[in-house]
């Protein structure tokens, strides 16, 4: 393993987090205390349209999730829930608990900037910053957060692409800019990025949608690997890719969670006809 | 088929390309007239001295126009210390923060602004600065083209900010980064070259600027050894020598307007190379 979460974290301030043991995950599922995320009655709505209605779910830790649904369902909505994305948007009103490993991120004082640097996100559209190196989107996240020795800067940078599973491709030309990466270079160094400030969880809100089959493919081996380390949550359009990857899905549809469970009983044996009807591509 | 009806219909298409393309060269005829004339009257009198020698008394021949090209380089630097911080400053707040009812009249304000004629500006800043300095100087010409360039700064750094797409800014403040240094040093490095390029429009702009320097900088002669003295411009010394009786100050007065000319076809120039690098690297 690349990345020990239970190291001290130089960058940033020690939390009070309890951390499960790994191989504990079976277990997660029937003791939700224990998840590293839990979401109750969360809403969230934009100025009059209610986009996400009471969901209450709970997210284990070094696990896939997968959040699936129709377009317009709220599957996004939910996902940007969980970093405070939302607070980007004068109009949205959120409301309801997510709790990060206990505590509660909309809670009094809490600062969206300190509960981003834990809860990363990967966008659907790769996204790397056009002005930056290979080697300064990596660390951009560490330096902007005031990290300035190199040798520190050197080791996440190394690590980082190397969980990405991109070193290999890149070692060479690490001051090359970043936009001359092909298409699911990018997406994986975009990975490295959010991987390179140590974050507990990433959201990942499609992140292979607009990829080739063989850069999907690499996304998703990379998605088996760092469920090792961390939580992740995806958001995916393709149910073949929520059947591959996770380890719990959640059915969305209309803003409301109308399932959820291990992936294996979603795919095959699901408690609502609603559920069944969508993964067997009879709507939506 | 109705033939009459689809010849009429081609000729009345034929004619108003024409029509267009008429008001589009229209466009360029007055700029080569200005060029044309402006290099023919001009570059007569232009000469090594021209660059180097102080304007000689009535009469004698000779002498140059270097204190007002100094002198011009001086007060725009003076105006790009107020003007640059201010304006980009001032962008940067439309574009990224608080999306109220202030930055309509904040952005209202400085479209008013840029249409205010700059002869006002003089005046405002000769009864702000000049008259509580008693006496005119440099510091109040560059005050009041900084001024002028400040609405100019502001808008062009606001919508060069708003051309970087949103997934930029989402994607730094996922990673933590606090939003004033992912808007310097994400958002503003990704526009940065839109940004210089507003910049340089505006001292391009205000390089030409006359009146408002009429009763602040007012020009001077000699050099300029305090900024807190009169200083000479290009445009100043130009309209001094224009509407002198004398032959030689007019020609002198044509070589000032080629070389305020060639200044500021330089910025544009340098403008459409760094617009066309950026419009590359998009593609």
């Amino acid at each position: 393993m690349h990345h020990n979460l239970d190291k001290a974290n130089p960058i940033l301030p020690a939390w009070p987090l309890p951390r499960r043991a790994p191989g504990a995950q079976a277990a997660i599922a029937a003791a939700p205390a224990a998840a590293a995320l839990a979401v109750r009655d969360l809403s969230v709505s934009f100025g009059a349209n209610l986009a996400l209605k009471q969901v209450s779910l709970d997210i284990p830790a070094r696990a896939v999730t997968a959040i699936i649904g129709p377009n317009g369902c709220g599957k996004s909505t939910f996902l940007r829930a969980l970093n405070r994305m939302h607070d980007l948007v004068p109009s949205a009103r959120v409301e309801g608990q997510v709790r990060l490993f206990g505590s509660d991120i909309y809670g009094p004082g809490i600062q969206p900037v300190v509960i981003r640097r834990r809860v990363g996100m990967v966008f659907q559209k790769a996204n790397p910053f056009p002005t930056m190196s290979v080697a300064d989107n990596v660390t951009v996240g560490l330096r902007l957060n005031g990290v300035r020795d190199r040798a520190v800067l050197a080791e996440r940078l190394h690590e980082s692409l190397a969980m990405a599973i991109l070193w290999d491709e890149v070692k060479d030309r690490l001051d090359a800019p970043a936009i001359s990466l092909s298409g699911g270079q990018q997406q994986r160094l975009c990975i490295a990025r959010a991987l390179a400030v140590q974050p507990e969880v990433l959201l990942m809100d499609e992140p292979a949608s607009t990829l080739d089959p063989l850069a999907t493919a690499r996304i998703e081996d990379l998605i088996l690997e760092l469920k090792e380390s961390l939580t992740l949550v995806i958001v995916t359009h393709n149910m073949q890719q929520a059947a591959r990857v996770s380890d719990y899905t959640a059915f969305f549809y209309m803003g409301q969670l109308v399932e959820y469970g291990a992936t294996v009983k979603i795919f095959t044996n699901p408690a609502k006809q609603q559920t069944e009807d969508y993964v067997t591509g009879r709507f939506g | 088929m109705n033939t009459a009806c689809h010849q009429w219909r081609k000729f009345k298409d034929v004619s108003m390309q024409a029509l267009t393309c008429a008001c589009a060269l229209l466009v360029v005829v007055p700029l080569a007239l200005v060029f044309y004339h402006v290099l023919k009257s001009g570059i007569g009198a232009l000469n090594w001295a021209f660059f180097t020698r102080l304007p000689k008394p009535v009469g004698e021949p000779g002498g140059g126009m270097a204190n007002a090209i100094v002198g011009t380089f001086e007060l725009l630097g003076l105006a790009a210390l107020l003007g640059v911080p201010v304006g980009v400053c001032g962008g940067i707040f439309l574009s990224e923060y608080g999306h109220t009812r202030l930055n309509w009249w904040m952005r209202f304000a400085a479209d008013v602004l840029n249409g205010v004629p700059s002869i006002i500006w003089g005046m405002v800043v000769c009864a702000l600065v000049v008259v509580p300095m008693k006496g005119f100087s440099a510091w109040a010409g560059g005050i009041v083209l900084g001024f002028i360039m400040i609405p100019l700064v502001m808008r062009t750094t606001e919508e060069a900010l708003r051309l970087v797409p949103q997934g930029y800014r989402e994607a730094a403040l996922a990673l933590g980064i606090p939003l004033w240094r992912a808007i310097l040093g994400i958002v503003a490095r990704t526009a940065l070259k839109g940004v210089v390029t507003g910049i340089l429009l505006a001292l391009a702009r205000v390089a030409g600027e006359t009146a408002p320097l009429l009763f602040t900088a007012f020009g001077n002669l000699y050099w300029n050894h305090h900024l807190s003295e009169p200083i000479a411009a290009l445009p100043l010394q130009i309209f001094t020598y224009a509407i002198s009786p004398y032959e030689d100050w007019h020609r002198q007065a044509w070589a000032g307007a080629l070389v305020l000319l060639l200044m500021v076809a330089i910025i544009n120039i340098t403008v459409r190379v760094l617009t066309r690098e950026r419009l590359a690297k998009l593609r």
